[in-house]
């Protein structure tokens, strides 16, 4: 039982990072006034499978020098990773119950930055390492950020536990900034552009996966698509009120989306100025709003007292 | 848990070694040659970096255990969370926030620093 619903997810979770790979081209496409990939099969929908295909009959190359072994576990251990994000999927139909899925997200992305760091550093390369460094920098503060903030929503709702708090109410609606600052961290925690420092194409080639090629860089590729799939999903489940299953898939859609809209927008970040928003913005507004969620419940405390 | 990450292992595995089976082998010592464009390597590769990151690192181990310890008390404010215990979050929380002044203060997390 275990097996065919792990199989299944992970069928169900690749062919949605296939489509997702498509509509990027897509929107990319049309926000550039140019059509995007439209001559493989019909509309173009196909065009992902092709790409798949003809990723996975490139040829394995190892670089000289490189670590071989740790070379080629990068991406696997990255993908699993990525595929047992969706694990915790929460879902009105589902089999298993984790009342700590909360937990286990924040270690899975925490276990994130290794599979970065080995990606780099393993290929002996000085691009992949300068953007294994940049990127496991910007991962590890931007996590700590991430974190306050989704504490908040965790507060609020009283749940740690995902099919749960599917059936909380809209955190959007209590605090609509801090919706904003986690749709930030999050496109700084998956590497997205406007904050692709991880494989700036202007100063460091393609960042921490220019050695890779072929099915390798196929691993690398899905792992990075499936968690920006997951996160958003995230942002559905605390931030949003979510009764109607197809509701809930219609907006991590929509927040996808905005992904892909920021790309298409926004000229790259600088770094420096990345890591203060971080540090010096977003983490005492993630700590200052928890302490306001606590100063009011000790108002409420008080006038309940009272009354 | 374990079980489920065991098979997601195994299932990257299987498309690992099925892309081993598929790819086409055609070998040079050109190809695997690490990326420097278009030049041969000459200098070292792992190269020291700077120290900034280090530092980064450190308080991001230090945040992280706060956020540690904050989990229990969520896990607990599902069930109950009387006075005390909301008293004495908020006092956690001053001090957080009163460290993280206190390095901004010193110029630990500036990335240029000034002086």
């Amino acid at each position: 039982m275990l097996w065919v619903t792990s199989i299944f997810t992970i069928v169900c979770v690749l062919i949605a990072v296939a489509f997702y790979t498509l509509y990027e081209r897509k929107i990319l496409g049309y926000i550039q006034i140019r059509k995007g990939p439209k001559s493989v099969g019909f509309w173009g929908i196909l065009q992902p499978f092709a790409d798949a295909v003809k990723l996975f009959l490139n040829e394995l190359i190892l670089p000289m020098k490189s670590n071989k072994v740790l070379f080629m576990m990068a991406p696997i251990l990255g993908f699993s990773l990525a595929l047992f994000l969706w694990v915790i999927y929460p879902s009105v139909y589902c089999i298993k119950f984790i009342s700590f899925s909360l937990l286990i997200f924040l270690c899975i992305s925490a276990i994130n930055v290794y599979c970065i760091l080995l990606a780099g550093w393993t290929s002996n390369s000085k691009y992949a390492f300068l953007g294994a460094l940049r990127a496991s920098a910007q991962t590890i503060s931007y996590e700590v950020s991430m974190l306050f903030i989704l504490i908040v929503p965790v507060l609020l709702i009283f749940e740690t536990n995902m099919e749960m708090a599917l059936k909380g109410y809209s955190v959007m609606f209590l605090m609509f900034p801090l919706l904003l600052v986690w749709f930030t961290t999050t496109l700084a925690e998956t590497n997205r552009a406007p904050f692709d420092f991880a494989e700036g194409e202007s100063e460091l080639v393609s960042g921490f996966n220019v050695e890779y090629g072929g099915g390798l860089f196929a691993l690398l590729f899905l792992a990075e698509y499936a968690n920006i799939i997951f996160m958003s999903t995230m942002s559905m489940i605390w931030f949003f009120y979510n009764n109607n299953s197809f509701l809930f898939v219609l907006g991590i859609v929509f927040f996808s989306t905005f992904y892909l809209f920021a790309r298409g927008a926004y000229p790259r970040h600088r770094y420096d100025l990345l890591m203060m928003l971080c540090w010096k913005s977003f983490l005492p507004f993630g700590i200052c709003m928890l302490f306001l969620c606590l100063l009011c419940w000790l108002i409420m405390m008080y006038f309940n007292y009272i009354f | 848990m374990v079980n489920l990450f065991t098979i997601m292992l195994f299932i990257s595995m299987i498309m690992f070694f099925m892309y081993l089976m598929l790819f086409y082998k055609n070998y040079s010592l050109e190809k695997q040659s690490a990326f420097e464009c278009g030049f041969e390597p000459l200098s070292e590769m792992r190269t020291p970096f700077s120290l900034r990151f280090f530092i980064l690192v450190i308080l991001f181990l230090i945040f992280d255990i706060e956020i540690s310890l904050l989990f229990p008390i969520i896990s607990i404010s599902t069930l109950m969370l009387s006075l005390f215990m909301k008293t004495s979050l908020l006092i956690f929380l001053i001090i957080l926030l009163i460290g993280l002044f206190h390095e901004w203060n010193e110029g630990a997390i500036d990335w240029m620093s000034m002086f």
